[in-house]
């Protein structure tokens, strides 16, 4: 038995909470594939504000792109609703009104989180300190993941976590999918070919993935089988297709999951039949652009299944 | 705490000696980390100040109030009492007006009163109870004897942070509590939760039990959500439930509808049931009334249970509980005088300076004149009000209230006013929680306590005799 509204919340903090961490993942990668690249790349500051998605937001408001004003933007800017800050800010709200369903200690850890990183804050905007401090970040994500997997019972509640943090992570992979073929076609018109190895390098980085890509793909690094593999492969937990499987798992646990196990097939099949992964021009930004637009459709389902009392 | 005489009364003597242990850099250190364990257990309450809503960290003094346990005792005998005879008169009230018509009560009292819900006459809820949760305002005076002071019968809150501060003591204080017998508190939840299923009208194992909330933004929220939490219950919000055309409450689930037996109410009786009362309120849920009057619900406190949460009927608990239970007043009451009688007005408006005067129905402070703090232009502007509608006032003797050292700065202690909220609840039996929430006053002399006015809180320790464990 469990409350739509709080289904909801509890769904869109495991949501928050992934953002928080794929915010912290992408800066702290970012950062040192930066350090790594030749000046005449063409690939900037800027493509950081691309890859979070909220470049409009940016361009209307700014018009200096360099280090400073991107990562403030990123990290602290409230009135960037993806912020890390401004998506911290919601993982509180919700789990404010959804504390009776969460481990008592979540709570706690969340403000304590928030807490650290509002008075840390300029460790994060400042270089020096930069990778520390959003290593902490992903840490006390994990902390907070790690103590919700160990205590709570496999209830719905679980499972609105389960789908909420699911559907996020296979977002934030296509985003980073999205980043690096943007990368490679900016190397390739730069001229710099050789450094997209680079690129691809800090996608699989981001997702923590290169060690598991090795072991799986058994090949060198390259842009064809990263996309491939953080597409397909059912094992790695961020890999989209093992995110809809476990998606799929939860729905069909729920009380009348049917239309979102349905949907949630289709997109299985739809990222098995796979794509033109070496196309990065056309073929795999636009497979990518779909399989997006799909994940907005799955939110939308799940909403009008369990959120929208009839 | 600590005598006229400047010495550690009986029951405090072993934790002054514990605290006088600790250097100045040692208790500023303890004060610190209780700042922090307050700040990272997200222990807060909400303020309105210019139109928006703050989440203030709650404000929290390290040095507990300590009451000997065989005193404190005495103190609950008195509190059970007084809610036993509160409830037989609000029963009374909607149903035969027995007290009235034996001329114990003024008939009038009724007429003026803002909380008597005419929607009630002639309904039996479970166990003939309407207050199941009563938070009794305590104060001593200088006689060190405990007064009462008001009876909170609507939506008492207070009893989470007399929950967290106990949490927070432990945290800080840790060696206190292995040398001093000090009484837990923490079976609270489990007493509310008995009582809340003790009054359920389907007699099923699990009745459903629910706390409703006006939402978020309402200023005792963490308290809403901390009991959910703290009882397993669901917290709902007035667009989580519907009543039925079968006059059941139910509400919205991942899986459909499911019906509530017990509806824990944080809300105001009037924005309850857009129904019944408030046609715009959207807190609530249409039809709640109908579904309690039919019994298939348990609305805790009952609807109505106000009537008795008004200073002017506050005056006479002492003479209820002598006509319901024949009994003496174990507790007494703070004088008080009645401003719609004439001879006590004359007196009111002649002592303003020296008097505290409250509106009958307003709580969290607001509203009230403090005479002795007072401007000539206030006891005017006061005496005014009064003279224009007695009904609304009582006035009280300002009381040579007690103080307890509070911590103002580092290395610095000193004497600031304080009440205590015990909290009684009744189903199929009365209890009263350990102790209770002890606020102070922070501003120097200020005898205003409540945390909406800058108030602070306490944790406070019922120890046992003799103070030492064995």
């Amino acid at each position: 038995m469990m409350l739509s509204r709080v289904a909801e919340r509890v769904y869109w903090f495991a949501r928050y909470l992934e953002r928080v961490e794929s915010m912290a993942r992408l800066i702290n990668v970012y950062t040192s594939l930066l350090f790594d690249l030749p000046k005449d790349t063409g690939i900037s500051w800027h493509n950081l504000v691309v890859a979070s998605g909220s470049h409009q937001e940016y361009e209307r408001r700014f018009s200096v792109k360099d280090e400073k004003r991107v990562i403030k933007f990123l990290l602290e800017d409230t009135s960037n609703l993806s912020s890390l800050t401004s998506s911290l800010t919601m993982v509180r709200e919700n789990i404010r009104t959804t504390r009776d369903i969460l481990p008592a200690e979540c709570w706690e850890l969340v403000n304590e989180f928030q807490i650290f990183v509002n008075e840390n804050m300029q460790q994060g905007i400042n270089r020096r300190h930069r990778n520390e401090f959003l290593g902490d970040i992903i840490k006390t994500c994990q902390q907070i993941n790690g103590l919700i997997s160990d205590t709570m019972r496999r209830d719905d509640a679980w499972h609105f976590l389960v789908l909420g943090r699911s559907l996020e992570t296979a977002d934030m992979t296509l985003r980073t999918l999205e980043a690096g073929s943007r990368m490679s076609v900016d190397c390739f018109e730069h001229d710099s070919v050789h450094v997209t190895d680079a690129v691809w390098s800090s996608v699989l980085g981001t997702l923590n993935a290169i060690m598991p890509f090795r072991r799986t793909m058994k090949v060198s690094l390259n842009g064809e089988d990263s996309a491939r593999f953080l597409l397909e492969d059912t094992l790695f937990p961020r890999a989209v297709a093992a995110c809809l499987l476990d998606m799929r798992s939860s729905a069909g646990v729920l009380p009348g999951g049917m239309p979102v196990g349905k949907f949630l097939d289709q997109l299985i099949k739809k990222v098995e039949k796979g794509d033109h992964y070496d196309d990065v021009f056309e073929g795999l930004p636009a497979h990518l652009d779909e399989l997006q637009r799909s994940l907005g459709g799955l939110n939308n389902v799940i909403n009008d299944t369990w959120f929208t009392p009839s | 705490m600590i005598s006229e005489k400047g010495n550690p009364r009986a029951a405090s003597r072993s934790v002054v000696s514990a605290l006088s242990k600790l250097s100045d850099e040692e208790l500023e250190s303890r004060r610190v980390a209780a700042d922090r364990t307050v700040r990272d257990m997200g222990v807060s309450f909400t303020v309105y100040m210019d139109g928006s809503n703050i989440d203030r960290a709650w404000p929290f003094d390290l040095i507990p109030r300590v009451i000997g346990e065989a005193e404190w005792k005495r103190t609950e005998e008195g509190l059970k009492q007084r809610v036993k005879a509160l409830n037989m008169f609000i029963n009374d009230v909607y149903h035969d007006q027995q007290i009235f018509k034996d001329g114990v009560v003024p008939e009038d009292l009724l007429k003026d009163s803002k909380n008597f819900r005419p929607e009630c006459v002639g309904i039996n809820p479970p166990r003939g109870v309407w207050a199941h949760i009563c938070g009794c305002d305590l104060v001593k005076d200088i006689d060190g004897k405990f007064y009462v002071l008001e009876d909170n019968l609507r939506v008492p809150s207070g009893v989470a942070y007399m929950l967290e501060n106990r949490e927070i003591s432990k945290r800080v204080l840790p060696e206190l509590f292995e040398s001093i017998d000090i009484l837990p508190v923490d079976d609270y939840p489990e007493k509310l939760f008995s009582m809340l299923a003790s009054v359920s009208p389907r007699k099923v194992r699990q009745p459903e039990i629910v706390i409703l909330t006006p939402g978020i933004f309402n200023s005792a929220y963490f308290e809403h959500a901390f009991l959910a939490q703290q009882l397993g219950v669901e917290l709902v919000e007035g667009s989580d439930l519907l009543v039925a055309d079968d006059d059941c409450v139910y509400m919205r689930t991942i899986s459909g509808l499911e019906r509530v037996d017990v509806i824990y109410r944080r809300i105001d009786d009037l924005f309850l049931d857009p129904e019944a009362f408030n046609p715009d309120s959207i807190l609530g849920c249409a039809g709640l009334m109908r579904a309690w009057k039919a019994g298939n619900v348990a609305l805790v406190n009952a609807p109505g249970a106000g009537v008795a949460d008004d200073k002017v009927v506050y005056a006479y608990v002492p003479k209820m509980i002598e006509y319901y239970l024949g009994e003496k007043a174990i507790l007494p009451n703070v004088e008080t005088y009645l401003c719609d009688d004439p001879e006590q007005l004359e007196y009111v408006l002649a002592n303003i300076e020296k008097l505290v005067v409250k509106p009958a129905n307003e709580s969290g402070g607001y509203g009230m004149l403090v005479g002795p703090h007072a401007t000539e232009k206030e006891h005017n502007a006061f005496r005014k009000l009064v003279k224009e509608n007695p009904r609304n006032y009582i006035a009280q003797p300002t009381l040579q209230l007690s103080t307890t050292p509070v911590i103002t700065g580092p290395g610095q202690v000193e004497p600031r006013h304080l009440d205590l909220r015990p909290f009684v609840l009744q189903g199929k039996t009365t209890t009263v929680t350990t102790g209770g929430l002890t606020r102070v006053a922070l501003t120097k002399g200020s005898l205003v306590v409540n945390s909406s006015q800058g108030g602070g809180s306490k944790d406070t320790w019922i120890v046992a005799q003799g103070g030492k464990k064995s």
